[in-house]
């Protein structure tokens, strides 16, 4: 009888060596005469335990890891294939309380299938919302959709029902959907991990949208750094195409909907929506000023949607399980779930999705278990490069995006990076300059200037030149940034500086 | 009309108009144009832009425009692999510093630059999406995470001795 063995193609697995470890896997299996099946699933998320090899008892799947070569004759001699137990074991892989404590709805599939199977993604309720959908009308998908409470999951945090009610109700012969995929965000892997892993789940998503604002054809804009997830995409669409998924007659509804993939070229500002959609038509990612939104002059000046690869990817869930279940998650107007990316330095890294609401400690401590380095965590940046560095005295706060909002953060896209007392936040803050003035699109001159001139007062602040009156100026600076940049790009680089000012003014050279 | 605008060889210039011509002349595709050269070329010649403007009905300065615009695209040839090292937060809580240090030491090449024997040159990236295990980098589309100085050195043995 041959045994399943699961060896995950996610990135972070092929980078600390699972193609290395499957390989051996199967020579040795051979070498001993056992009948083994490998299956190249997706990532569970628990990438300090990558690569997680795991094998399929009639108990439920056992998990190993981290697995490399050489640890695999002597998992074979334990008698891994029965699901002994092993040094690297950790029982059974649902029970791992990291995975088992979590709430997992847009992440439901997540390391148990094989990313680019359909029927997998069928066995395990694929497609499902789809179905529902096409038995709506597009007022009625919007609504469900309205009603979920689902926000933007990229960051800003906008009603995804109201941007699609506006490109609804725009009348126009071409309406496109546009997923931003650009994920550009450092200490966030969310959307990596479902276009690698769940590609099905965002092209049912997309496609689901088509049908309710009336759009037959969508791009998924991927940014160039993440070479998996666009050959994942790519596979993905043209089985879903020879499945009747997608293209001119979606399931014999008499729908069309079609897909294409485009491959970003490493600018950044190019995940603000406008600039994406500049980039799309094939010019340089320059942000457009609003108003006219995208949802009404968006694509070729025509009605689009533009959403997060998570906020298009918890739209199935939403069609299939109603909008009350989604809203029963979450607190206050952030509802649903987040998947929450533990990054930086920390002992276990990894995806965690949960309902909005619970605290960055919980999150840090419990799921993360703290620092890798062993060290004291001084700082916590939430939300991304733009994100605010959190200190101890605020961690005890709900995750939610109001109370970020309340002490000048933001959940953005629900990356946490952690840093420990090693970190100086001078140096932090004088990056987060740097960053912007290398990404910058360069069409305002607060984001363009402000930029350069901030890593500059920086320096003069730390090599003491004049630094109090420095102060002053980077304070200004980033009042001028904030309040007259075009996009978040400028508006927002002065959270991470003026925090790391804030709450750690020792590292400036402040008593 | 056709010549003195280009010094491109034969091959490259054959190879430069069936790209041009599998995205139909239009200027919505000037991204993906871009990519295919790259990747059939390993940069964006100069010589290609003012054929590139023809075909797309665009000003040569549009396309070089678009070009220098993106960090993706190069305008000179790399070396034989292209190293990429994170250096984004994630990352530098992890030693990307340090690392970036210790690799231009080792390869003996600043950033943006390519060794004396052409084969690596060294780019900076920010965020692979690789941040639960950082630090991280890719050598042309491979990726690799946790890395340390002792793993950057290995890895880049074993490509040397390919070479």
């Amino acid at each position: 009888m041959s045994t399943t063995i699961y060896v995950p193609r996610d990135s972070a697995a092929l980078a600390v060596g699972a193609d290395r470890v499957a390989q051996k896997i199967a020579q040795e299996a051979e070498k001993r005469g056992q009948t083994v099946t490998i299956v190249r699933n997706s990532s569970r998320g628990l990438f300090w335990l990558e690569p997680l090899i795991e094998i399929a008892t009639p108990a439920g799947r056992v998990a190993y890891g981290p697995v490399t070569p050489a640890d695999v004759a002597s998992l074979f001699d334990a008698g891994m294939l029965e699901g002994s137990a092993h040094a690297l074991g950790h029982g059974l892989t649902e029970e791992i309380p990291y995975l088992k404590n979590q709430e997992r709805l847009t992440f439901a599939r997540m390391g148990i299938t094989d990313p680019v199977s359909l029927d997998d993604y069928e066995n395990h309720q694929g497609f499902e919302g789809l179905r529902k959908a096409l038995g709506m009308s597009a007022v009625e998908i919007v609504k469900e959709v309205l009603d979920s409470g689902l926000r933007g999951r990229g960051g800003a945090a906008f009603p995804a029902g109201i941007k699609w009610k506006t490109v609804l109700n725009t009348p126009a012969n071409q309406k496109y959907i546009v997923c931003n995929a650009d994920e550009g965000d450092s200490g966030t892997f969310s959307d990596r991990m479902t276009m690698e892993g769940d590609p099905f789940m965002l092209i049912e998503g997309m496609t689901i949208a088509g049908l309710a604002v009336g759009a037959t054809q969508g791009f998924i804009y991927v940014r160039s750094e993440y070479p998996h997830a666009i050959a994942a995409l790519n596979q993905a669409i043209a089985i879903a195409e020879l499945a009747g998924y997608l293209g001119n007659n979606i399931l014999d509804s008499g729908k069309a909907f079609s897909l294409q993939v485009r491959k970003a070229a490493g600018s950044y500002v190019c995940g603000e929506e406008t600039a994406l959609l500049e980039s799309i038509e094939g010019r340089r990612g320059i942000v457009r000023a609003k108003p006219p939104l995208p949802a009404i002059e968006g694509l070729f000046g025509l009605p689009t949607v533009i959403n997060n690869v998570i906020t298009l990817a918890s739209v199935p869930i939403i069609l299939a399980k109603g909008a009350a279940a989604y809203k029963s998650y979450g607190m206050g107007r952030s509802l649903g779930t987040l998947p929450f990316q533990l990054a930086g330095n920390i002992k276990q890294g990894g995806l965690v999705e949960k309902a909005f609401g619970l605290t960055l400690r919980e999150l840090v401590f419990e799921f993360g278990g703290g620092s890798r380095s062993g060290r004291p965590i001084k700082a916590i940046q939430v939300g991304g490069p733009l994100g605010t560095y959190i200190p101890e005295s605020q961690w005890d706060l709900p995750l939610d995006y109001e109370a970020y909002l309340a002490i000048g953060g933001t959940l953005g896209h629900g990356g946490v990076v952690v840093h420990d007392d090693t970190a100086n936040m001078s140096v932090l803050a004088r990056y987060a300059m740097e960053f912007c003035a290398l990404e910058s699109c360069g069409k305002c001159t607060p984001c363009r200037i402000g930029s350069t001139r901030g890593v500059e007062v920086i320096d003069k602040i730390t090599s003491n030149t004049n630094r109090e009156q420095q102060i002053v100026l980077l304070r200004d600076l980033c009042n001028t940034m904030t309040y007259g940049s075009l996009c978040a790009m400028g508006g927002m680089t002065p959270n991470p500086v003026l925090s790391a000012l804030n709450h750690f003014p020792e590292d400036f050279g402040i008593a | 009309m056709n010549a003195a605008i280009t010094t491109l060889d034969p091959d490259a210039q054959m190879r430069l108009h069936e790209i041009l011509a599998r995205h139909e002349g239009s200027a919505t595709n000037l991204l993906p144009i871009l990519h295919d050269i790259q990747e059939v070329m390993g940069y964006v010649p100069s010589d290609a832009v003012p054929e590139i403007a023809r075909a797309l009905n665009l000003s040569r300065a549009e396309v070089h425009g678009v070009i220098t615009y993106y960090h993706h695209f190069r305008q000179a040839p790399a070396g034989k692999h292209v190293i990429q090292i994170c250096r984004a937060e994630s990352c530098q809580s992890m030693g990307a510093e340090k690392l970036l240090a210790h690799a231009q030491q080792q390869l003996g090449c600043a950033m943006h630059g390519t060794t004396t024997d052409g084969c690596f040159t060294l780019e900076a990236a920010y965020c692979l999406g690789l941040c639960a295990s950082s630090p991280a980098l890719t050598i042309d589309e491979e990726v690799h995470a946790r890395m340390t100085p002792e793993s950057f050195d290995a890895l880049v043995a074993e490509l040397r001795s390919q070479a």
